[in-house]
């Protein structure tokens, strides 16, 4: 059967299943549609708050990334699982105890203020928003890829899809279905990762395989990552496992954008939400072990698969003449995701370090005498022949290591799975911070159960065509607006939750001052880098680890304005109390 | 009662504390600041300095949220606070 008749049948099959999820766990009442009704076990939850996490990024795009980058691939690696220690220590437990909805809802109730709640909700949807405009474009792109079919009609087959499961189940039929997408994602990965560590080192665990012999091909009987090494060196690249060399990141520099990382993780709204559906406290710290245990599955095998990309592409490409290199490669040259310029007229593959040309490859419509398609950029004065888009990695994997197709078939529902369960998840948080705080606590506190349900699935549809809209006509500045969603979450939420658990003295005045602190300067500072190209101009510290000093800001606005104006009220000072101890945390309530 | 809930916070202080310390150690120390001496031992084929910032670092970090959560079950049962 070909690979187009398996894709077929696997995502056929697979979203099947999640809209019959929905169905069976769909909701009527709000409970049920904002926090599933606050009775998931801990491991389904652990499931689903990891495919909440797990996007399109972290499937496809992650370990490409890693392959190019080497050491420095690192900050993604430490910096995305990392902030599950902090969730798990410092915010999981505390949240389900205050058991109220939203994360505006904790901001406004702690520090007892309708502007913290507002300043908040707009953190909440312009995080979730920029978050969710990638997921849509990564569905319209594995639609079109490997569907055949335009990438539009990808995206608004995706939005149907997500807005059947999302509107009629709430946070319980996504709950389900996540944890359904969280097993077809995982096995997508794992087969071909398994596969490949069998072929290159011959053994089936991706993590031990990265640290062992290369066992077939010139490179037999030495370590994989010394020849990565030495294949970098020889191509003029810096050391694969080398830290900090010339041309990459400063220590500090990777210090500052791991941390930002795991604090912006800690203080995104559809991750920390996720913590109101477990029935206790204890419920809540188990399921955050779970999930950063099935994040780590799937974070420990991408710097594997990392590795032996690299080495698979070198080996079979480099050096080798056009004629004679693998059909995958000819396929995905196809889509534009792999061109060749010959240089220097010799018919074979140079890669080296350095762009082949300029930009992304704009094709000419020719062939040249060789079959390959010639591009019209201007070329560089680099030795390089070749581009490679970081993004096939992945995806071309099971064919570079001549796979069957349902695994390949398999692969595009699972990156299918990591980016609808993540758009869901945001969508969610896009129409409880909409319906929940801002129409019933905001402007009709005398709402019926049946009102705000409807106003939920009216805003779930609102967010799904503005995502979809976004899909099909992407913004250029998607990649530069993740910087923002982080150093937003870590300049913003983070410190303000964590005061208002672990200091009875911070009060309004101080977390509105301290928020809008944080936000102000880290918004500008990325703004100059990012849009106005100025020179990160801080400690050389760049636009995506900027969200540590927003953060500190925030912190040491926050504290020195508490001090200084009155103490919060003592019902607030019970509050946190209360919420510092388990016992006689019910289900989350709604007022 | 007033002096119980102060002392079970205080516990809980320190277990958070202690568990942040080693969260630190692994990632930023060892993964990050001492990378390069750490690098000139192997294990396996793993220079040490990069198994810990892509493998060691991930692996330690979920153990670490299962301690957490063994040892507060622990103190929420002694102090007689738990659900």
């Amino acid at each position: 059967m070909s690979i187009l008749a398996w894709t077929y049948i696997m995502v056929g099959l697979t979203f099947g299943l999640y809209i019959f999820i929905a169905w069976a766990s769909r909701v009527r009442d709000t409970k049920g549609f904002y926090v599933a009704g606050g009775g998931v076990p801990p491991i389904a939850n652990g499931m689903a708050t990891a495919a909440d996490w797990m996007s399109a990024a972290s499937f496809i795009s992650m370990a490409g990334l890693i392959s190019f980058l080497g050491y420095t691939g690192s900050i993604y690696l430490m910096g995305w699982t990392g902030g599950y220690v902090l969730l798990a220590l410092l915010l999981a437990p505390y949240l389900r105890k205050f058991g109220k909805y939203t994360v505006p809802d904790f901001v406004g109730d702690r520090y007892y203020s309708d502007a913290a709640r507002f300043v908040a909700l707009v953190c909440a949807i312009f995080v979730s928003l920029t978050y969710v405009a990638g997921q849509m474009r990564g569905v319209g792109i594995v639609f079109s890829r490997f569907l055949e079919v335009d990438v539009n009609t990808g995206v608004i087959i995706g939005m149907i899809i997500v807005f059947l499961y999302a509107g009629l189940g709430g946070m319980k039929g996504i709950t389900w279905t996540q944890v359904a997408q969280y097993t077809v994602l995982i096995i997508a990965y794992l087969i071909p990762a398994i596969a490949i560590a069998m072929k290159i080192t011959g053994t089936p665990i991706p993590q031990i395989g990265l640290g062992s012999h290369v066992v077939t091909g010139q490179h037999a009987g030495k370590y994989l990552l010394d020849v990565l090494d030495q294949l970098n060196r020889d191509l003029g690249f810096a050391e694969y496992t080398q830290a900090f060399g010339p041309g990459q990141k400063s220590m500090l520099d990777v210090f500052c954008i791991t941390l930002a990382l795991m604090v912006g993780t800690a203080g995104l709204p559809h991750v920390i939400i996720r913590f109101y559906t477990v029935p206790s406290v204890k419920a809540a710290r188990l399921s955050a072990g779970y999930a950063l245990l099935f994040i780590a599955i799937l974070y420990t095998t991408a710097p594997a698969v990392a590795a032996f990309a690299r080495y698979n592409m070198i080996d079979t490409l480099n050096d080798k003449p056009y004629t004679e290199a693998p059909s995958w490669f000819k396929n995905w040259e196809k889509t534009g995701l792999i061109a060749w310029v010959d240089k220097n007229n010799d018919g074979i593959i140079q890669y080296r370090a350095g762009k082949p040309f300029k930009g992304k490859p704009v094709f000419t419509g020719e062939t040249g005498p060789l079959g390959q398609r010639l591009v019209k950029n201007e070329l560089t004065s680099s030795p390089n022949e070749l581009y490679i888009d970081r993004d096939i990695m992945v995806l071309a994997n099971p064919e570079i290591a001549n796979l069957p197709a349902w695994v390949i078939a398999l692969v595009a529902a699972g990156g299918l799975a990591a980016a609808l369960s993540t758009a869901s998840g945001l969508l969610l948080v896009i129409a409880s911070s909409i319906s929940h705080d801002l129409y019933y606590r905001m402007i009709n506190r005398k709402a019926s159960e049946k009102q705000r349900l409807l106003v939920g699935r009216v805003m779930i549809a609102v967010a799904v065509c503005i995502a979809g809209y976004f899909g099909i006509n992407p913004p250029g500045f998607v990649a530069q607006v993740v910087a923002f969603a982080f150093g937003l979450a870590a300049s913003s939420f983070f410190p303000i939750i964590i005061l208002g658990i672990f200091s009875k003295r911070a009060n309004r005045e101080g977390a509105i001052c301290g928020m809008i602190a944080g936000i102000v300067f880290t918004a500008i500072y990325i703004i100059q880098i990012k849009f106005l190209h100025m020179k990160p101009w801080f400690l050389g510290i760049s636009a995506e680890g900027i969200g540590v000093v927003g953060m500190l800001i925030n912190f040491i606005v926050t504290i020195v304005v508490s001090s200084i104006t009155k103490a919060p009220p003592k019902e607030i000072q019970d509050l946190v109390d209360s919420i510092r101890t388990p016992r006689g945390a019910g289900a989350a309530v709604d007022h | 009662m007033e002096n119980r809930l102060a002392e079970y916070w205080r516990k809980n202080i320190s277990i958070v504390c202690a568990l942040l310390v080693v969260w630190a150690l692994v990632s930023y120390f060892c993964g990050i600041f001492f990378v390069k001496p750490l690098n000139a031992i192997h294990l396996g084929g793993y220079p040490l300095g990069f198994w810990f910032a892509q493998q060691g670092s991930e692996i330690i970090f979920v153990i670490l949220i299962f301690i957490y959560y063994k040892l507060m079950s622990n103190l929420d049962r002694k102090y007689d606070v738990h659900e």
